[in-house]
């Protein structure tokens, strides 16, 4: 009898991964015998695994394994980006309670499903081969179309729910369909040995099926990561999710795109950059316009963060552009940032909404500054980082976005990504307006701030603030993770 | 002590620190610390002035690493030089004023207030002291943001809309010059520079293409703060909406922060361009001029004319400091000493009146001077400054700008500039009349009260500096002259080399020199090599 020889690998580089997985399936066994009433727990439980795996990836910073045959890396750039989602879910963890207690859907499900959505853009951020960047996508998609729609009596949270699998499935399409184009062209999946193919073409554009490969590619990351004119699901998702599930869905999974995406290009497809950086213009100058124009119309103040997220993707877009170390750093500090000033703003809206959220409109923060004065100061900070002002974390990550660009030459398109960002400022400052310039209408007296809330606005605002005075604490990680690519 | 400068700048945060804590009913308790923290601001700024050398070097430098990651290295790079020490001054001077002034015109929210007042202290004055670009541009938009809050939260009907304006006008300018700067930088760092201290930058020397492009961006961001014309939409709006104290900051101080932004960036930094747009930057200067005094001089409401006023005097100040000389730029730099003075001291007043009769508009008063003769006299003392009347402050300003703009080559700006001296006469003297003289027969202005104690105390420094500024302004000269000779020699360009002795030994109007600036613009134009454009400057001189 044959015996199975199961080969010899080295399990290191995803043992975050391999942690956090165990976790939730052991989290969704135990759920079932704990009572309905105290479901926290497993929030509790989740977040403490969460600082965990944090410790686990850190502890691996600086050290370069590869693992199953190249289909996964253990890198700094990995680890980075390993850090952000663990972050995003940490943040998000602790704001879903006192949210989901409110709307009567606390289901234990919940905080399993966001570890294993953050398991999925992990392996996203640390896959070296197409399939397992696919796999990780699809583990991160799967689950964040079941905690969009995870208010299951509220309409427009099935809505958001049903719409974003639907979406999501037809771009994972091109994805996939972009991946096997590559895999044709190239023969294989490996992201290192599609590089070599392509530094082997005297002319790799001229090879058509790799750019169609390439082009469908990106326009499945376009989709994940919202820039226009893919975007089109995302302010009704936004809208209809559960708040905290908006708020982790707007940093994480986005960052998670980038990441891939980055890799992908900068390593697969480095020759090529020329041809994609041409495209990137237009994606980066298209997703900052509309989603800044469209912001500015809107009322529904999720709605509202929703544009400006693709906005915010936009800057990005920018940073791709360029392709340099200053970009792609910038990309890497941005995401960190927007992840503590939006979820961060996103953690205030869940503490003034009420049950259903009737009250979701910006006109309902009337008179909110002098009501609860330290939340607004809060609310103003990140609200002043998102539009990009100094002393805060969103105007360093700006301008190492827009650097990178005017490094590599690319004056115009930051000049129109900074017109772009004092525009934005309009509707950033109108939820300030109603805060502290309006009579107050209510009396917010229903407010409550539970303490993981609390925690959660600790953080994020001190990690707002600390980001924007000494940012170089987290630009030289940043700096170290691209060499590495 | 060696990090005077700092101290300076971040006791106004040390102060927000303590308002933090005090409850917010005790309203004053939170006036009087804010008040003391603000004295003792200006105390502590007061060894930065006795202590400064006169000499062009900059003075009190601190220089720390603060970020350094990828291309960039940026450093707290602080100190102050014969330019920014009067600013420095003027604003710590202002500030406790200003403070004084919100009494009892502020009743509610009155710690958030004075938080808002003591942050935009600290941005003012950082702003002022920064010698790196990037920390520059740092303070120079957290300012806005106090200042917003200022407008928009304690200001009068049209508040939003003001606030909006104020904040959306300067951030477009200012994001424009965030490009030009990190442009700069790499600029900069392919010409061995490592970091952004602007005192590498002023050894840089670009080309004119670049020039022209980072002037463009930098003056832009500049004339919406100045505001020159057509760029002054916004202050109209945010000085009548502001509260007073806000008003007064914000014409004292604020608009300095453009006219220093020439002084110390965009002309030293872009001399060519500099020069090559002076013709551009006179007219709009001078339309400036002329345009705000008629606008002010058919205003209905006080305050909306003494903010057309400001655009007017600082139309003067960049008429001098185009002048590219020594009086000009003196003229300028006293200009805006002056204005912060007597415009700040304009805002106070009608602060006093509408405070009483909760109005400014000029026909719901008359007679005053017979109810108020203290608010008379001292209102009158400030009229004539602010119209710059020989004996007070704004005639040495004004007329120092004026000869040194006439001996330049925008003589013929300065000849029409002129008559916005008479202009600004007739209109803030027919206000004054309006207002002060003629029948106290509004029932309701008959019951007014005179200053009062407190009030004459804030009236009595400024009161005082319009004197001593009027009649012995020796003293800020003395100090500036130093850091304005410099500025002189690095704003000459290559081609304006020679040009400038010429324009100080030769008499006005001698006739050979007037096509030599001509040439410059078209040298520039071509690229050709400065020295070629030379010596067709110096014959005159030499032939004199």
């Amino acid at each position: 009898m044959d015996m199975i020889t199961i080969p010899a690998v080295n399990m290191t580089p995803i043992m975050p991964e391999i942690f956090l997985s165990v976790l939730a399936m052991a989290l969704l066994l135990i759920n079932v015998f704990v009572p309905s009433g105290q479901k926290s727990y497993i929030g509790y439980i989740s977040f403490i695994g969460v600082i965990a795996a944090a410790v686990l990836v850190g502890t691996g910073w600086g050290m370069h394994v590869e693992s199953f045959n190249g289909a996964v890396v253990q890198d700094n750039f990995a680890s980075f980006f390993k850090m952000i989602f663990l972050l995003a879910a940490g943040l998000a963890i602790l704001i879903s309670d006192q949210y989901m207690v409110r709307e009567e859907c606390n289901h234990g499900e919940l905080y399993p499903l966001i570890l294993f959505t953050v398991v999925g853009m992990m392996l996203m951020a640390a896959g070296t081969d197409l399939m397992t960047i696919f796999l990780g996508l699809e583990v991160m998609s799967v689950s964040l179309y079941v905690l969009a729609g995870f208010n299951r009596e509220n309409r427009k949270s099935n809505e958001a729910g049903l719409k974003y699998f639907l979406l999501g499935a037809f771009s994972t399409g091109f994805l996939l369909y972009g991946m096997a184009l590559t895999y044709g062209a190239t023969g294989s999946t490996r992201i290192a040995d599609i590089a070599t193919f392509a530094a082997q073409q005297s002319l790799p554009s001229s090879n058509v099926m790799l750019l169609a490969g390439m082009l469908l590619m990106i326009t499945g990351f376009a989709f994940k990561v919202a820039a226009a004119p893919f975007h089109m699901w995302t302010p009704d998702v936004y809208e209809g999710a559960p708040t905290p599930m908006t708020a982790f869905m707007s940093a994480g999974p986005k960052a998670a795109g980038f990441a891939a995406a980055l890799r992908i290009l900068l390593v697969s497809f480095s020759t090529m950059q020329a041809d994609w950086s041409q495209l990137f213009w237009v994606l980066a100058v298209l997703t900052m316009t509309v989603g800044n124009i469209t912001a500015l119309r809107q009322d529904n103040i999720k709605r509202m963060l929703a544009y400006s997220s693709i906005a915010h993707a936009g800057y990005c877009l920018v940073g791709f552009t360029a392709g340099n170390p200053t970009g792609t750093a910038g990309i890497m500090f941005y995401m960190l940032s927007y992840t503590f000033m939006n979820i961060g703003a996103f953690a205030i809206i869940v503490l003034v909404g009420k049950k259903g959220e009737p009250n979701g409109n910006v006109m309902d923060f009337a008179g909110f500054g002098f009501k609860h004065p330290a939340l607004a100061v809060a609310m103003s900070i990140f609200l002043f980082s998102l539009a990009g002002m100094p002393p805060t974390a969103g105007f360093i990550g700006k301008f190492y976005l827009f650097s990178g660009a005017i490094q590599k030459g690319y004056i115009w398109l930051a000049v129109i990504g900074v017109l772009n960002s004092a525009a934005s400022v309009y509707y950033y400052l109108r939820v300030m307006v109603y805060m502290y310039m309006k009579e107050p209408t209510e009396e917010f007296d229903w407010l409550q701030v539970s303490a993981p809330i609390a925690l959660s606005l600790l953080i994020s605002v001190t990690g707002t603030l600390v980001l924007g005075v000494v940012p170089s604490i987290v630009l030289q990680y940043a700096q170290e993770a691209i060499k590495l690519i | 002590m060696s990090n005077l400068l700092s101290l300076t700048t971040f006791l106004p945060i040390l102060g927000v620190l303590m308002l933090l804590f005090i409850p917010k009913d005790s309203k004053s308790v939170l006036r009087s610390v804010t008040f003391v923290v603000t004295v003792v601001t200006f105390i502590a700024s007061l060894p930065v002035l006795i202590g400064f050398q006169n000499n062009a070097d900059f003075q009190f430098v601190e220089n720390v690493p603060w970020i350094a990651a990828g291309p960039f290295a940026m450093r707290y790079n602080i100190g102050i030089d014969g330019i920014s020490l009067w600013l420095v001054i003027l604003t710590t001077f202002i500030m406790p004023i200003a403070v004084l002034s919100t009494w009892t015109a502020v009743e509610e929210k009155v710690k958030e207030y004075m938080i808002c007042l003591l942050l935009l202290e600290t941005g003012m004055l950082g702003a002022f002291i920064s010698l790196d670009l990037f920390l520059f541009y740092i303070f120079w938009e957290v300012m806005l943001i106090p200042m917003y809050f200022i407008i928009g939260i304690w200001g009068g009907k049209n508040k939003i809309y003001a606030a909006i304006k104020f904040f959306v006008y300067t951030m477009a300018g200012s994001v424009l010059m965030l490009v030009a700067l990190i442009f700069l930088y790499f600029k900069g760092t392919a010409a061995g520079m490592t970091d952004f201290s602007l005192l590498h930058f002023y050894d840089l020397r670009l080309d004119p293409a670049t020039q022209t492009w980072l002037f463009l961006a930098f003056a832009f961001s500049f004339a919406i703060k100045v505001p020159m014309f057509p760029l002054h939409t916004w202050l109209p709006d945010a000085h009548t909406e502001a509260p007073t104290a806000g008003s007064v900051i914000l014409a004292a101080i604020l608009l300095k922060m453009g006219t220093y932004g020439y002084v110390r960036f965009a002309m030293p930094l872009f001399p060519d361009a500099a020069h090559r747009f002076t013709p551009l930057i006179a007219t709009l200067a001078v339309i400036g001029i002329i345009y705000a005094a008629l606008v002010a001089m058919v205003q209905e409401d006080v305050k909306k004319l003494v903010a057309y006023s400001s655009v007017a005097h600082l139309g003067f100040v960049m008429l001098g400091l185009f002048a590219f000389n020594e009086q000009g730029i003196t003229g300028g730099m006293l200009q805006m000493l002056n204005h912060g003075v007597s415009t700040g001291a304009l805002f106070l007043i009608v602060g006093f009146i509408y405070e009483r009769r909760h109005t400014r508009l000029i026909t719901d008063f008359g007679g005053l001077s017979k109810q108020m003769p203290i608010f008379a006299t001292i209102f009158m003392i400030v009229t004539l400054s602010s119209i710059g009347l020989p004996g007070t402050n704004g005639f040495v300003g004004e007329f120092m700008v004026l000869l040194g703009a006439f001996e330049s080559e925008i003589r013929w700006y300065t000849v029409i500039a002129t008559s916005g001296v008479i202009l600004s006469a007739v209109y803030m003297l027919w206000m004054f009349q309006r207002v002060m003289f003629g029948e106290l027969d509004n029932p309701k202005n008959q019951k007014l009260l005179d200053l009062n104690a407190r009030e004459i105390g804030i009236m009595l420094p400024l009161i005082a500096l319009i004197f001593i500024m009027g009649v012995y302004p020796n003293p800020f000269i003395e100090k500036m002259q130093p850091a304005i000779n410099k500025l002189i020699a690095q704003t000459k360009t290559s081609s304006v080399t020679a040009q400038l002795p010429v324009d100080q030994v030769l008499p006005a109007g001698h006739p050979v020199v007037a096509p030599a600036p001509e040439q410059n613009p078209a040298a520039e134009q071509q690229n050709v090599p400065a020295e070629e454009a030379t010596p067709a400057v110096i014959n005159p001189h030499d032939a004199k």
